[in-house]
């Protein structure tokens, strides 16, 4: 799809701007609609529409595979510790109250964080997806099993556009 | 730090399965894993200890918010007597995975593997702690994906597990959709989710057709979750074609959730005098319970692959346990919890002990065992007593529980489902004995694959055994503890014994 100027320069305009929307949504969570889920799959799609437009291999190059573990792991470890902290100042599991001077500052912070730690694994989550499910034909680690069915459709099955560039 | 003990009993193998992803390692993750069930049984030993000492609820908020509008973690006598159940399974079953997974996994799938596999306890850990219906949800979604992933993975071995995982999958989802829309309508009833304060609140409502829709939805949903038959089917292959590792953990532990949650919603939030739960679910179960009861049996009794000999078996134990459920009374509730308890170490100990063949034969059928008995006997004594346990037969657990369950019955002049559940029990005979016989009074035939025992291979299997065997000559302290979870439902006035 890369050939067609205007789809490529539209893209290359779009991306940025969709990151951008979705640290908004991630971080305005707090205040009107949005949060980490939905910011998550925004992000997302940024990088979804990059491999679209760009293909595959320069989809990978921007979002190598050992993002997903790291992003998806990540983002929970975010979640869970923040809730560790609240215990680690005495009090019960998920208890902002005391991350900051005021309990009101406090319960922001946790929530930012908590939220963070959402759109983090939503974001790896929704990539390797798109990634798995698009590139079930050419090398995928995460489908190491299917490596001996890979290797009996390969040479019959055209290799696709993207792929060769 | 005693304080924190329900949290972290959910938190601990919820936040290590992230680390075991991360872990590249294989000994790394299964160590870390090893650690975490280790320290997650302890802590339910301690709930457990620390509630029978105190006799009240424990009750935990979470992020401080006090109970109807935030979620708590309630351990009472009910909960406290199922977490250690369910950590226990899995810290012997962690112990045995160690070779099962090294033999059936791929290696660079291992730390996916125990994350999913951590995942799965925390979940079910988490339905039986927590006192909110629509966490209870959550965390079944939590066990039931990682489940179904465990299922898949399988197939590296077996390519058959694909499809059975994908049944389960669907199964698995529609049983938690039915649960949800039940949750959602009580929801728009009470405006709760407490099930504390939706016990409560139910009684108003309680005469509407909503209510009763309700009841209805989780209580299918539930037993499609809990395989009752007819909703069994996904049961055996899922069983049959899993990593072994991941049927002894699952044939133990993963109906029982569900059988506790039933009773929990069933009982602790409708409650017993709820219109048309005594004759509608009440009945249904009971019928359901016995018909599952024969069909299990006497689909075992035909079966010749092993593993699906005894998730068939599963399927008539857990008919025992809807027995129970179905009688309707404190006694009939403290036999399905103590069936609960004793089947999840029968049916462990003798997955893991035919895991333990399947590993090293490929497959574990009825020509696999014949002569084994000599080869490998301390492994076969296991499966044995294991067998005798399905059984019932006296000093091993299985009979402490069918006694109960009789007892039930009779005390409700059920004369005919009580000689029915006899003779059904009796019928398990005919599948233990066609092991017994394969095993010792056969010759081993030539060119069958040279089966081995070590002692790291036959002890998670032995640990079970004896606690079977434990539980069977010594029972009171688990019979007064079910009966105490009996009564957080049916107070002890109602249907006394």
């Amino acid at each position: 799809m890369q050939d067609d100027v205007v789809i490529r320069v539209v893209a290359k305009v779009m991306i940025p701007a969709v990151m951008l929307f979705a640290l908004y949504v991630q971080f305005h969570g707090d205040y009107g609609p949005g949060g980490g889920f939905q910011a998550g799959v925004i992000f997302a799609s940024a990088f979804v529409l990059n491999a679209v437009v760009f293909g595959l291999n320069k989809g990978r190059h921007v979002w190598p595979a050992h993002y997903n573990l790291m992003g998806i792991c990540g983002g929970v470890l975010i979640y869970g510790f923040t809730g560790v902290a609240g215990m680690a100042f005495g009090e019960n599991f998920l208890s902002f109250n005391v991350l900051a001077d005021d309990p009101i500052a406090g319960q922001h912070l946790g929530i930012l964080l908590v939220e963070f730690g959402v759109g983090l694994t939503v974001a790896a989550v929704m990539v390797m997806l798109f990634f798995t499910f698009a590139g079930r034909l050419s090398h995928n680690r995460l489908l190491s099993k299917s490596d001996a069915h890979e290797r009996r459709l390969a040479p019959k099955s055209s290799p696709s556009k993207e792929v060769t560039k | 730090m005693m304080q924190h003990l329900p949290i972290l009993q959910v938190l601990l193998p919820l936040l290590a399965a992230p680390f075991a992803a991360l872990l590249r390692g294989r000994e790394l993750a299964w160590g870390l894993t090893f650690l975490t069930t280790g320290a997650a049984f302890l802590i339910s030993i301690a709930l457990f200890l620390e509630q029978r000492a105190l006799g009240t609820t424990l009750v935990y908020e979470l992020g401080n918010w006090a109970a109807p509008i935030g979620i708590v973690y309630v351990i009472d006598a009910a909960s406290a007597l199922v977490l250690p159940v369910i950590s226990g399974i899995g810290f012997i079953a962690t112990l045995a995975a160690r070779q099962l997974v090294a033999a059936e996994i791929d290696r660079r799938d291992h730390g996916l593997f125990y994350a999913a596999w951590l995942l799965t306890i925390a979940g079910m850990l988490g339905q039986v702690t927590t006192g909110d219906a629509f966490n209870i949800f959550v965390f079944l979604e939590i066990s039931s994906l990682s489940a179904y992933a465990l299922v898949a993975m399988g197939s590296g071995r077996d390519r058959r597990a694909l499809p059975a995982a994908f049944n389960y999958l669907i199964l698995g989802t529609v049983g938690a959709t039915f649960y949800v829309i039940g949750i959602g309508l009580l929801y728009m009833l009470t405006g709760t989710l407490n099930l504390a304060d939706l016990a409560e609140r139910l009684p108003q409502v309680e005469e509407t057709r909503a209510a009763f829709t309700a009841m209805a939805f989780i209580a299918l949903g539930l037993f499609l979750k809990m395989a009752l038959f007819p909703l069994h089917f996904w049961l055996v292959p899922a069983y049959a074609h899993a990593p072994s590792a991941v049927t002894a953990l699952m044939a133990s532990t993963a109906t029982k959730v569900s059988v506790y949650v039933l009773i929990r919603l069933i009982f602790g939030v409708f409650g017993i005098e709820f219109p048309g739960l005594v004759d509608g679910v009440g009945l249904l179960v009971l019928t359901l319970g016995i018909a599952g009861a024969f069909v299990g049996t006497l689909a075992a009794i035909v079966e010749t692959d092993l593993k699906k000999l005894f998730a068939q078996s599963s399927i008539a134990q857990l008919g025992y346990m809807a027995i129970g459920i179905g009688a309707m009374s404190a006694t009939g509730l403290a036999a399905a919890f103590l069936h609960l308890f004793n089947h999840a170490l029968m049916k462990g100990a003798l997955f893991l002990a035919i895991g333990m063949i399947a590993a090293q034969a490929g497959r574990a059928t009825m020509g696999t065992l014949q002569g084994a008995g000599k080869q490998i006997p301390i492994t076969m004594t296991a499966i044995l007593f294991g067998g005798l346990a399905l059984i019932g037969v006296p000093l091993t657990a299985g009979f402490i529980s069918k006694v109960y369950l009789i007892r039930a019955l009779l005390e409700q002049d059920f004369w005919l489902l009580a000689g029915l559940t006899f003779v059904s029990s009796a019928l398990a005979l005919a599948y233990v004995w066609k092991i017994i016989e394969a095993a010792w009074l056969r010759p081993r035939p030539e060119g069958a694959p040279e089966l081995s025992e070590t002692p790291s291979q036959y002890m998670p299997a032995w640990i079970m055994v004896i606690a079977t065997l434990g539980f069977g000559i010594y029972a009171t302290p688990l019979v007064d503890a079910a009966f105490a979870a009996a009564h957080v439902f049916i107070p002890a006035t109602v249907g006394a014994p």
